[in-house]
Order: C-alpha cells, then sequence, then structure tokens
C-alpha cells in the first residue's frame, strides 16, 4: 500500500516536471525577449518604451532593469542585457572592457537631461552660482543665511557615487572637487525627491523628469532649467542620456527598434511626458 | 476473529504480535541493512556538516578579497608598503573617496557611524526590553504573560524594509517637525528604529534567563523578608546577570547587522559627529556602505576589495560579540548546573 502511494507520487511528480520544462521549452520558442538595464534616470523612458513596444507586439517581451549607469555597461559587457540604458557615456575602462569582449559599444542618443538643483518650496532662494553651489556641497557654507536665507543649517542630499546624476553632478557643477563630509547619500532619484519636499532646509539635486511643485527648481548662474535651455545648451548642467548596445543593431531587429523609438512621433511623445527633451528638438 | 487467528499463527512462527520480521538476518541481508545505515550516516553527516562548511567558506571568501585590498602589489617590498600605506589609511582616516580620480579609503568615520547606531541603540532597548522581561517573568500573571510574550515577539517578524519606510515617512519629518532637527535621517532615528528590532531578542532571551533563576532562590528571598522589590533587584537579576548580558548582546549583533533601516533611516553622511554626543547628525554604517556601493562597484578594482575590508571589519565585530555571547550563556548554564 505504501509502495503503492510512493509510486504515485512519484509519477504525479514526474509528469508534472515534463510537462513543465515542455512549456517553457514552447513558451521560449514563441516569446522574443528583449533585456533592458542601467541608469534610473532612463529608466522611466526605457519602461514606457517597453510598454509601447510590448502592446504592438504580443509576442514580445521587455524587461526593464533600473539600477543604476554602471550596472547597464557592465550587463552589456557580460551579455546579460541587449540594451544598456546610460545616463553618461560610458567610461574608458568599461569600453575597453567591451572592445576585449570582441564588440564595439554604440551609443544612442535618447534624449537630453537636466540636473536641476532643487530645495523645499519654502525656501527663498531663487538662483545658485556654480561657484555657491561647490561651496555648498564641499561643506564651505553650512547655514543658508550666509546665501542671503533664513537662519538654518543646511541639509545636503547627494545621490550615491556610483550613480549617472551624481557623476554629471559632480563633474558639472564641482567640477571634480570632493564632496563635503556632511553630505548625506540617498539611493534613488524618488528618495531624492522624497527626503528634498519633507526637510525644509535640503538642497538636491534631480533629473529635470523627477521635478514637480513639491519641490523647487533654482536657476542655476541666472539660467533656470527648462527644455529650451537645456537643448540650446545655455543651462549648465545638462547631459544626453544613451542607450547602447553591442555593436549596431541589426535592422530590422527588436533592440534596433527599441534604440531608434526615440526618433518616432510616439517616441518623443513619451520623452516628453516623462520630463525629458527629445533630441530632435534642435 | 481473523485477527486472533493470524496473531495464533505468528505465535506458532515464534515471533511476538504485531512483529512480522524475522529475527535473524541473511548475511546479506545484515551486509545491506549495515551498509544503508552507513549511507545513512555520511548523509546526515553532510547535511549538518553544511551550515558549518559554509560559514568557514564564506569568512574564506570574504578574507580572501579582503586580502587583495592589501596585497596587490608586484614585489614584496611594494606589497609591504601597500599594506602599510592602506592599513594605516583604512583605520586613520575619516576620508572615504572611493570614487575620486585620486581615492581614499579612510574607514574610520564609517565604523564610528556604526558604533554610534549600535550604541545608540542598546541605550533605548536595553531599559525597555529588560523592564518588559522582568514584567513578564515576575510581575505579570501568568495568563497576561502568554499574551505579550507573543506580542512582543511578533515585532522580531516585521520585515526590516518596513521598518525603514517607518522611519523614513513617519519618524523623519517627526523629528523635523516637533525638535527643530535639520535632518530627520540620523542617528537618533536609526537607533530608534533599530532599538525597536532589538527588544524582542532582548526580552525573549533574559526572560529566559529570569525564569531560569528558580523557585527556591524567590523564595529563600521572601523567607529572610525581603519585599517583591529587593527579591527581584537584589536577587533575581543579579543571579540572572550572565543571560541578561547575553540578551544585551545578541540585541546589539541585530543592531550591528542591520542594513536595510541604518541605510533609509541613517542618513548615510560619512562624518563623526561633532561634537561627539550630538546624534542629531547623520552617520553612514559599515553595513550601509557595502549596499549601497557593492551594486555598482565593478570587480576587482580597488573600491571593490575595499568592501571587503569593511565587510571583515563587520565579520570580527559581530565575531567578538558572538563569542562573548558564548561565553557568558554558558557560564548561565555552568551556574544552573552547579546550583
Amino acid at each position: 500500500m505504501r509502495t503503492r502511494l510512493a509510486w504515485k507520487v512519484a509519477a504525479l511528480v514526474g509528469l508534472m516536471l515534463v510537462a513543465g520544462t515542455l512549456a517553457t521549452a514552447a513558451q521560449a520558442a514563441e516569446k522574443q525577449t528583449l533585456l533592458v538595464q542601467g541608469s534610473t534616470t532612463v529608466g522611466p523612458i526605457a519602461d514606457a518604451f517597453a510598454e509601447a513596444f510590448m502592446r504592438k507586439r504580443p509576442g514580445l517581451s521587455v524587461t526593464v532593469k533600473k539600477t543604476g549607469s554602471g550596472d547597464g555597461a557592465k550587463g552589456l559587457v557580460d551579455e546579460q542585457c541587449d540594451v544598456a540604458t546610460m545616463s553618461r557615456f560610458m567610461k574608458d575602462k568599461e569600453y575597453k572592457a567591451a572592445v576585449e569582449k570582441g564588440f564595439l559599444p554604440v551609443a544612442h542618443t535618447v534624449a537630453m537631461d537636466g540636473v536641476t538643483i532643487v530645495v523645499h518650496p519654502s525656501n527663498p532662494m531663487k538662483n545658485l552660482t556654480t561657484a555657491q553651489a561647490q561651496a555648498l556641497f564641499s561643506g564651505a557654507i553650512i547655514n543658508w543665511k550666509e546665501l542671503g536665507g533664513p537662519d538654518r543649517k543646511i541639509v545636503l542630499y547627494s545621490r550615491d557615487t556610483s550613480s549617472g546624476t551624481y557623476e554629471t553632478f559632480h563633474g558639472l557643477v564641482m567640477g571634480g572637487k570632493k564632496m563635503g563630509s556632511a553630505v548625506e547619500y540617498v539611493a534613488s532619484n524618488p528618495d531624492m525627491h522624497k527626503h528634498v519636499s519633507t526637510t525644509q532646509a535640503a538642497i538636491g539635486y534631480l533629473g529635470l523628469g523627477f521635478v514637480d511643485e513639491k519641490v523647487k527648481a533654482l536657476k542655476v548662474n541666472g539660467v533656470a532649467p527648462t527644455s529650451r535651455s537645456i537643448t540650446s545648451g545655455t543651462y549648465p548642467v545638462a547631459r544626453p542620456l544613451f542607450m547602447f548596445t553591442a555593436g549596431y543593431p541589426k535592422l530590422g531587429s527588436v533592440a534596433h527598434a527599441f534604440v531608434t523609438f526615440h526618433l518616432s512621433e510616439e517616441g518623443q511623445e513619451i520623452i516628453e511626458t516623462k520630463g525629458f527633451i527629445p533630441v530632435t528638438n534642435y | 476473529m481473523s485477527q486472533t487467528m493470524a496473531r495464533a499463527k505468528q505465535n506458532a512462527r515464534g515471533a511476538t504480535a504485531g512483529f512480522d520480521r524475522p529475527l535473524l538476518l541473511t548475511a546479506r541481508e545484515d551486509l545491506f541493512s549495515y551498509l544503508s545505515s552507513l549511507v545513512g550516516r555520511i548523509l546526515l553527516f553532510l547535511v549538518a556538516a553544511s551550515s558549518g562548511l559554509a560559514v568557514f567558506l564564506i569568512f574564506l571568501f570574504i578574507i580572501r578579497e579582503a586580502l587583495m585590498f592589501f596585497a596587490a602589489g608586484e614585489t614584496v617590498t611594494e606589497s609591504v608598503a601597500l599594506f602599510k600605506h592602506r592599513a594605516v589609511e583604512v583605520l586613520g582616516s575619516t576620508q572615504w573617496y572611493p570614487e575620486q580620480a585620486n581615492p581614499e579609503y579612510g574607514m574610520l568615520a564609517i565604523l564610528a557611524g556604526s558604533f554610534y547606531v549600535t550604541f545608540g541603540s542598546v541605550i533605548l532597548a536595553v531599559p525597555l526590553g529588560l523592564l518588559t522581561a522582568i514584567c513578564l517573568s515576575d510581575v505579570f500573571p501568568f495568563t497576561l504573560r502568554h499574551i505579550v510574550k507573543p506580542v512582543v515577539e511578533l515585532l522580531a517578524a516585521i520585515p526590516s524594509v518596513a521598518y525603514g519606510f517607518f522611519a523614513v515617512m513617519v519618524v523623519k519629518p517627526w523629528l523635523q517637525k516637533y525638535f527643530d532637527i535639520p535632518s530627520g535621517a540620523n542617528i537618533l532615528n536609526a537607533s530608534l528604529l533599530l532599538a525597536f528590532m532589538a527588544v524582542p531578542t532582548i526580552v525573549s532571551v533574559s526572560e529566559d534567563a529570569l525564569s531560569a533563576v528558580g523557585r527556591s532562590l524567590r523564595e529563600g528571598s521572601y523567607a529572610l523578608g525581603a519585599t517583591r522589590s529587593e527579591t527581584l533587584i537584589r536577587v533575581v537579576i543579579p543571579a540572572a546577570h550572565n543571560g541578561v548580558i547575553a540578551a544585551v548582546i545578541l540585541g546589539m549583533m541585530r543592531a550591528v547587522g542591520e542594513t536595510m533601516v541604518v541605510w533609509m533611516a541613517a542618513g548615510n553622511a560619512i562624518q563623526i559627529p561633532h561634537p561627539w554626543w550630538d546624534l542629531t547628525m547623520s552617520v553612514r554604517t559599515l553595513t550601509a556602505t557595502i549596499a549601497q556601493e557593492m551594486g555598482e562597484t565593478a570587480h576587482g578594482t580597488p573600491h571593490y576589495h575595499a568592501l571587503f575590508t569593511i565587510g571583515v571589519l563587520l565579520l570580527v565585530f559581530t565575531f567578538i560579540l558572538n563569542m562573548a555571547t558564548e561565553f557568558l550563556l554558558s557560564r548561565m548554564q555552568f551556574s544552573e548546573a552547579r546550583k
């Protein structure tokens, strides 16, 4: 009796395993996949692109991971993703690793992004020079009084040092100078938004796409961060956003359609609704 | 009727009722049963040894990766020089700029951050946990204890990221609003949350220790005319002190190793609070640094190996605490046995 039960269970498990493998094999054969990995800044664009793609092509599955530009480059080099979204260009080291793997990374500029310096809406500040921003984030100025604001100790927020937004800010505003020791580090744009919008004395920086009425974007050197000032290049803290592929993708492939989607009207609309600036606006 | 007949048959064959195997085994059956028990024992040994092996391999891996941070030179003299330079930098500098063009790997501020947050949580959690444990073991009626203890232990079941959310969304604005602290993500916030996470451990272990003190000591104390509070403070707690200290250290270990909450609540600024008693400054802990930077650090770079060095510091920290608990708990059991 017991052995018969055991046999039955074994047979059932065996059947389920066979059925499972067959089902996944069939699915894999039928479904096309595109793996996108990288920047949290380009993430919303990639997400919306993926959504539009999957609506148009039911057999296609697009996965978007948003862990940071460095991860995108790493994923592309390690062949773990098809498209790497990056908010900065590849570093020499990353490019070299790709060349050593036997392919040349190709950059597709999908949109422009302004890194805006943001404060709490209650803050009376309107404009900041890059020199002032440097002094703030290096810890030379510690009270808003010194900049003509209220008597309040400044709370500085920065993105973590491996994010692309950090690198843009660090390169374009800080000029490569060290961040002060009192700077608090947050892990993502939404985190930054949450912290700045809930802390009166806060100052931090965000991608233009994440700015809303809960935070106040400051002018930098007298130039407000708008889509026009960013595309024309007058706003000093702006950068292009990239999608990288391993070599130029095969024409007609899913990856090709994905990295050229920003050229279509629908793609540009998506970019605008996410708060970025389409590159064709030049 | 048929049952008794079957039993009678078995008895006739010389077997006792319900024992349907032959008492004598053939040589082959004997060998087979010996081999199967041997295989069984080997399998069970492997299963039992796997966790020990896992610990050993993890230690080995982390220490190996960390050593690369200190010994990466081409020649021996170069390696020794690098080792000295790195060792002095790691433990003597507060400047942590691993992604700078001239990277700096001073871990002193991060180490201090872990100390601050941990001891802050201990200061808050020990009175709370200890008083709860005393209430549970000596003050509350038995029925109430059976309701309160599971509820306290439920605190341990809440995922740490949920605590983190609470820290950021509730405690942080609250600290800013009512205490006029510039940034609510600070030592105080993290310590407060960690204290609540450590309380279940402290309550559970120290309540066990207090209960283990036994009736004879308590009744002896009452017989000498001591009041209830005198018995508690002068007799029960001193008798259980090893277990109580072990409970505190276990709670500390929970706080040291916790990552998610401190990452979200402590603010992550790399600084030693100045002045030293200012608990409203934000700090970064060892665990938060690893969690924040490991994901995006390229393998094999000095930064990567530096993060493993932080891992080793963390291991040493928890290892010492763990040893201390083992020692104290063994002494507790010893005193029990002697009594």
